[in-house]
This record gives structure tokens, C-alpha cells and sequence, in this order.
């Protein structure tokens, strides 16, 4: 007896070099071509929803002004009145995360926040952002940040440690969990797809017919991967300016 | 042992870090529902919040599951 089929979960995520022998040559790969299409995409929205200029939006031209002040208030509200010079950081990051995350949803499209390396690199961005941002408002105060003002002096030893362990571990936890929502979701799509192939397989035509299962899973499952797509964006943006506040005011 | 064998059970183990992290959103979810029922109009600030701790919670699911995928898959 041939041994059981297993799934193959993760070779999905494999880089692939795109756009025929051009691509091959500098190495343009499909993680980078979803890239592209995904600033195409938000400059499409913008550029096609802001040209009529109407004072009566219609409806392409709502989306983007709701685009726009859902992140501007989300901004103002979190970093205070500073946050308008961090909103286009803000924005581009928000929509750049959200975009990649719902073109990644499409059959046979790659999404590019899959890769550790890419959402590594978001969040090194932010984390270094942040401590930038802190030092050139506060200079040497900055390090007052991991003592917190009215904390007994005596508890300094074990809690100066302990702010800054957690200060360092936000570009770690800020990228794992977008790494690890995207990578989950569509491993688990490959893995009941996986489970339609070998019900099929072991058992022909009831398994055909038991299928149904697996496949009506799949379907519940695009509609959780669609929430976790914006929410996950929506979540490293709200972290993101959560650590402009602290850099602009509490340290 | 079988590494195979070590693997999975590996796997297997690692994935019951999962079980605090669906505490904790249940957890996160009843207060919402609780504060939206004691006080209606405070909903869209409360929502917010909730989706916030929500996404915070799971992150810390999914790093135990991580944890299994990286023994299971390599």
C-alpha cells in the first residue's frame, strides 16, 4: 500500500521568481510583484476616489475620504495633537499591511506578510521610529521612560529590567503577530484543502460526497482570514501609535 | 524514539498554550458585552478597545502555535 498522502502546509509560502526571464534575472519575485500591486492598488484609490472633487461625495470618493479620516482621527485621538506629522507614516503603513493582507486572500496571489522577513522589517521601521522620534523630543530624558514616575525607588532594580525587556520585545511581538495570523490562516486553508484531496482519495465517491465538510469549513474560514486581514492591519497601526504617544509625551 | 514520532508529540504539546489564550478572550469578550449592556452609549469606544485587546490576546496564541509549526515543519 503507497504511503498515506500527507498535506504540505508551508510550500506555499516558497518564493518564486516572476515576470518570465526579466524577473529571473534580477530576481523580481512574486512576493514583490503582489508588493507593487498592492501600492498600484492604493494609489488607484486614491488618485480615481479623489478626482471628481465633488462636495457631495459619491461613492468611490467616500470610500477614500473615509479611508483618510479613519486614520487621521485614529492619529489625532492616540498621539495627541503631534499626530499629524505621523499620519502619512500611519497611513502608508496601515494600508500597505491591509492591502497585502487582502490581496494575499486570492487564489494563486501571494501574501507577502507571510514572510517573517517582511513584517521583521515593519516593525524594526516602527520600533526604530519610535526611539528616533523619543530622542530628538526628550534627548537623555528618554531612559526616565523605563521608571515610571511615583514608583517606589527601592523597586527600581527589579523594575527597570523588567520596562525594558518589554520595551524590547515589541518589535518582536508587533511582527510575530502579523507573521503568524497571515501564516495560520492560510495554512489552515491548505490543510482542509489538503483534507477534501485525501477523504477523495481513500474513499472515492463518499469521500467526494464527505468532502462537502472540509470544503464548507474553507468557506467559514475566508470570512474569519477577511476580519483577521483588517483586523491585524488595524491592530499594528493602533500599536504603532500607541508607541508615537509614548515616544512624543510619556518618556 | 522515531524523530517523527518526537515531532508530533512535540507539536501536540506546544499547541495546549493555546488553551490560556481562549481564556483570555473569553475573557475580554464578557467584559465588553457586560459594559455595552451597563452603558449602550459608550459602545463605539468600548468596541475599540475590545478589538484591540482581542488582537493582543491571540497574538499570544499564536506564538505557542508558531512554536508547534516550527517543530511540526522543520
Amino acid at each position: 500500500m503507497a504511503a498515506p498522502p500527507t498535506i504540505d502546509a508551508l510550500s506555499q509560502f516558497r518564493l518564486a521568481t516572476s515576470l518570465g526571464p526579466i524577473g529571473a534575472s534580477v530576481n523580481f519575485t512574486n512576493s514583490n510583484l503582489i508588493m507593487v500591486a498592492t501600492a498600484a492598488a492604493i494609489l488607484a484609490l486614491l488618485h480615481f476616489g479623489m478626482r471628481p472633487r465633488a462636495m457631495i461625495p459619491g461613492r468611490l470618493q467616500a470610500l477614500a475620504e473615509l479611508c483618510y479620516s479613519f486614520i487621521a482621527d485614529m492619529c489625532l485621538d492616540t498621539i495627541g495633537p503631534e499626530g499629524r506629522r505621523y499620519f502619512p507614516f500611519v497611513f502608508t503603513l496601515f494600508f500597505f499591511i491591509l492591502f497585502g493582507n487582502l490581496l494575499g486572500l486570492f487564489p494563486y496571489f501571494f501574501a507577502f506578510t507571510s514572510h517573517i522577513a517582511v513584517t521583521a522589517a515593519l516593525a524594526l521601521l516602527v520600533f526604530v521610529l519610535s526611539i528616533f522620534v523619543a530622542v530628538t523630543h526628550h534627548g537623555m530624558r528618554f531612559f526616565t521612560y523605563f521608571f515610571p514616575q511615583g514608583a517606589p525607588v527601592a523597586l527600581a532594580p527589579v523594575l527597570v529590567p523588567i520596562e525594558i525587556l518589554s520595551f524590547l520585545s515589541r518589535p518582536v511581538s508587533l511582527s510575530i503577530r502579523l507573521f503568524a495570523n497571515i501564516v495560520a490562516g492560510h495554512v489552515m486553508w491548505e490543510v482542509f484543502a489538503g483534507f477534501m484531496l485525501i477523504l477523495t482519495a481513500a474513499l472515492g465517491i463518499a469521500g467526494g460526497a464527505a468532502s462537502i465538510l472540509p470544503l464548507a469549513i474553507n468557506v467559514a474560514l475566508v470570512g474569519f482570514e477577511l476580519l483577521v486581514a483588517f483586523l491585524q492591519a488595524y491592530v499594528f497601526a493602533i500599536l504603532t501609535c500607541l508607541y508615537l504617544h509614548d515616544a512624543v509625551h510619556l518618556h | 524514539m522515531d524523530p517523527v514520532i518526537g515531532k508530533d508529540i512535540g507539536a501536540g504539546l506546544a499547541a495546549i498554550g493555546v488553551a490560556g489564550a481562549g481564556v483570555g478572550i473569553g475573557h475580554i469578550f464578557a467584559a465588553l458585552v457586560s459594559s455595552v449592556a451597563r452603558n449602550p452609549s459608550a459602545r463605539p469606544q468600548v468596541f475599540g478597545l475590545g478589538i484591540l485587546g482581542f488582537a493582543l490576546t491571540e497574538a499570544v496564541a499564536l506564538y505557542a502555535l508558531l512554536i508547534s509549526f516550527l517543530i511540526l515543519f522543520s
